[in-house]
């Protein structure tokens, strides 16, 4: 009787696995399927309002970028001083926060960027989803340098000191450094994170048909235009929007495998 | 330099506390003509959009406060019935009322449905991935579900739709865009976040703890059962609740399924919509009022998830060591 609730259980248990892989396999046959059909290589060269993807591409990848520029050093600067130089309850407290900024919904941010930006510009921009991209990214690159930082041996820091360096060059010169395969995964990851964000972007940058390098002007973003492609019921936005799907999938998870293959290799 | 360099770092450590006080001030704010307009009667309003005459000025002064929304409530009806007979009446001064309880109803049901779909699979998987695979097959396994937890949204969203949604439909009949598809799709999307950080908190079960278990002669069952789950008991709920915050202010694999319509739903295969939607959908075009009325929406749904993410975190997943 034990023995065989034992084995009903772990079949159970090994069923649940399948079904979350059958999930994701599910999913990525339909991109697959749908998008490689769709795919063509003129929707490189083409903006969208040549029924090409061009100018998304590009734009979700400017306003990433522009994300990352904000994110990562304020992130990272965070993390350094959360592990290196607070201490007691001001670095629980931040730990905390920042914790829950990075479980808070990711439309709320689009809502607050839209009060602070969007309102006093007078519109829709570029900057303001960079910004909005920016704060989801915050707390994503606190959590990794933190606990990065925390796996580096306290020799290294002795050692350091001991040398008489002063405490921002070990940091720089020797516990980055330790820490650097990891954090190196934990952008990535972070990058993959905003880049396939759409809620945050919806009435923050919104988008355009136009290949734009102007930031102060509604711009051109991937996920926001798989949206209004998918609601449009003519075929050929759909199609789009599956290659679109596609080509989005791909690029998050090529950057969330490159992000564990660097660990690997390493560790 | 050294000082410079420190100060930085401090600064942008106190920048998140700033940034998390200013959404939630910016947010009050813009909420605010709607917060004095419908009071804490926001909340229990089903209206949403329906256009009132104004019959009297001390009747708006009176829909401020909270506790005399009861008193307001027959006259609205009234008027609306009226105003909708004689429709073309253009001497009444009109207002437009909004009230959340609809989004707010559809947010939680849609959660609710949704963990009840991921959160048996999630623990199967956990377990799987924590005791049951080989290290080799649980490590390949484990990041297939981590891929897919990195899937962005919107993806689940237009698979949900059009692969999903026809399938449930078939079973249950109902429409395709309804609480039931919207609350199933949510729950594959919170599906592997919720597995990934339920192994890993099962995992901080020490071995020694498993190993005498099976030394007494217990099955792998029993150990799951006697030893991991209590042991790692408060992370478990801990990375549960995590995902159920997730689940509340998910936008876009909700917002293709949910339907968007502002009317409770009469079943699970009804359509109706939720707070991230309400804004998704709405926000952009809206003026006045009704940006205010979603501002408030934002603000609440603010509030439930940091309540929600500082009970597991404060309660079930300190880290103090």
């Amino acid at each position: 009787m034990r023995l065989l609730l034992n084995k009903i259980v772990l079949l159970l248990s090994t069923v649940s696995a399948l079904i979350g892989l059958a999930f994701l396999a599910w999913i990525l046959f339909t991109l697959v399927g749908k998008g490689l059909s769709s795919l063509h290589f003129s929707l490189f060269l083409n903006d969208l309002i040549d029924g090409g993807l061009r100018n998304l591409i590009v734009g979700q990848f400017i306003m990433a970028g522009i994300a990352s520029l904000i994110g990562i050093p304020l992130g990272m600067m965070a993390g350094i001083y959360l592990q290196e130089y607070g201490s007691g309850r001001y670095v629980r407290l931040i730990r905390d926060l920042s914790d829950i900024m990075m479980s808070a919904p990711s439309i709320v941010i689009g809502a607050f960027v839209y009060a602070i930006v969007v309102v006093p510009m007078h519109g829709t921009s570029g900057i303001a989803g960079s910004i909005a991209l920016s704060i989801m990214m915050i707390p994503i690159v606190i959590n990794t340098t933190d606990n990065m930082l925390s796996l580096v041996p306290r020799e290294l820091r002795e050692a350091g000191i001991a040398l008489g360096a002063s405490k921002y060059r070990v940091i720089l010169d020797i516990i980055i450094k330790a820490a650097k395969v990891g954090i190196m995964t934990g952008l990535l990851l972070s990058f993959a994170r905003i880049i396939g964000e759409t809620a945050p972007l919806l009435f923050t940058s919104e988008t355009s048909n136009y290949f734009s390098v102007d930031l102060t002007e509604a711009y051109p973003s991937l996920t926001v235009s798989i949206y209004a492609l998918a609601n449009d019921p003519t075929s050929s936005s759909r199609d789009l929007a599956w290659a679109a799907s596609f080509i989005l999938t791909m690029m998050v998870l090529m950057i969330n495998l490159l992000g564990r293959y660097i660990t690997r290799k390493k560790g | 330099m050294e000082k410079l360099f420190k100060t930085v770092s401090f600064m942008s450590a106190t920048l998140v506390m700033i940034l998390l006080a200013s959404i939630f001030i910016s947010l009050f704010n813009s909420a605010k003509p709607a917060i004095e307009e419908f009071g804490f009667g926001f909340i229990t309003g089903k209206e949403w959009g329906v256009e009132v005459p104004i019959e009297n000025p001390v009747s708006t002064v009176v829909a401020t406060t909270a506790e005399k929304k009861v008193e307001v409530k027959p006259a609205e009806n009234d008027n609306s019935l009226e105003s909708m007979l004689g429709g073309g009446n253009d001497d009444i001064p009109m207002r437009t009322i909004f009230g959340g309880f609809i989004p707010i109803v559809g947010t939680l049901l849609s959660t609710l449905i949704a963990m009840a779909f991921a959160l048996p699979i999630a623990m199967g998987i956990a377990v799987f991935l924590a005791e049951i695979a080989p290290k080799q097959i649980s490590n390949v396994v484990g990041i297939a579900i981590e891929l897919l937890a990195a899937i962005p949204s919107i993806i689940f969203g237009m698979w949900g739709l059009f692969y999903f949604a026809p399938i449930v439909q078939s079973f249950v009949g109902g429409y395709q865009v309804s609480l039931l598809t919207a609350g199933l799709v949510l729950g594959v999307m919170i599906l592997p976040f919720m597995a990934a950080i339920t192994r890993d908190s099962m995992r901080t079960t020490p071995d020694v703890l498993k190993e005498s278990a099976y030394a007494l002669g217990a099955t792998k069952f029993e150990v799951i059962k006697d030893i991991i789950f209590p042991y790692s008991k408060a992370g478990i709920i801990g990375s549960v609740i995590l995902a159920l915050g997730r689940a509340l202010g998910e936008t876009m694999a909700v917002a293709f399924l949910i339907g968007s319509v502002f009317s409770l739903p009469s079943s699970i295969n009804s359509p109706t919509v939720s707070i991230p939607v309400a804004m998704a959908n709405s926000f952009g075009e809206a003026t006045g009022m009704k940006t205010s009325a979603l501002f408030y929406l934002a603000f609440l749904l603010f509030i439930i998830s940091f309540a929600v993410i500082s009970i597991a975190k404060f309660y079930f997943l300190r880290k103090d060591k």
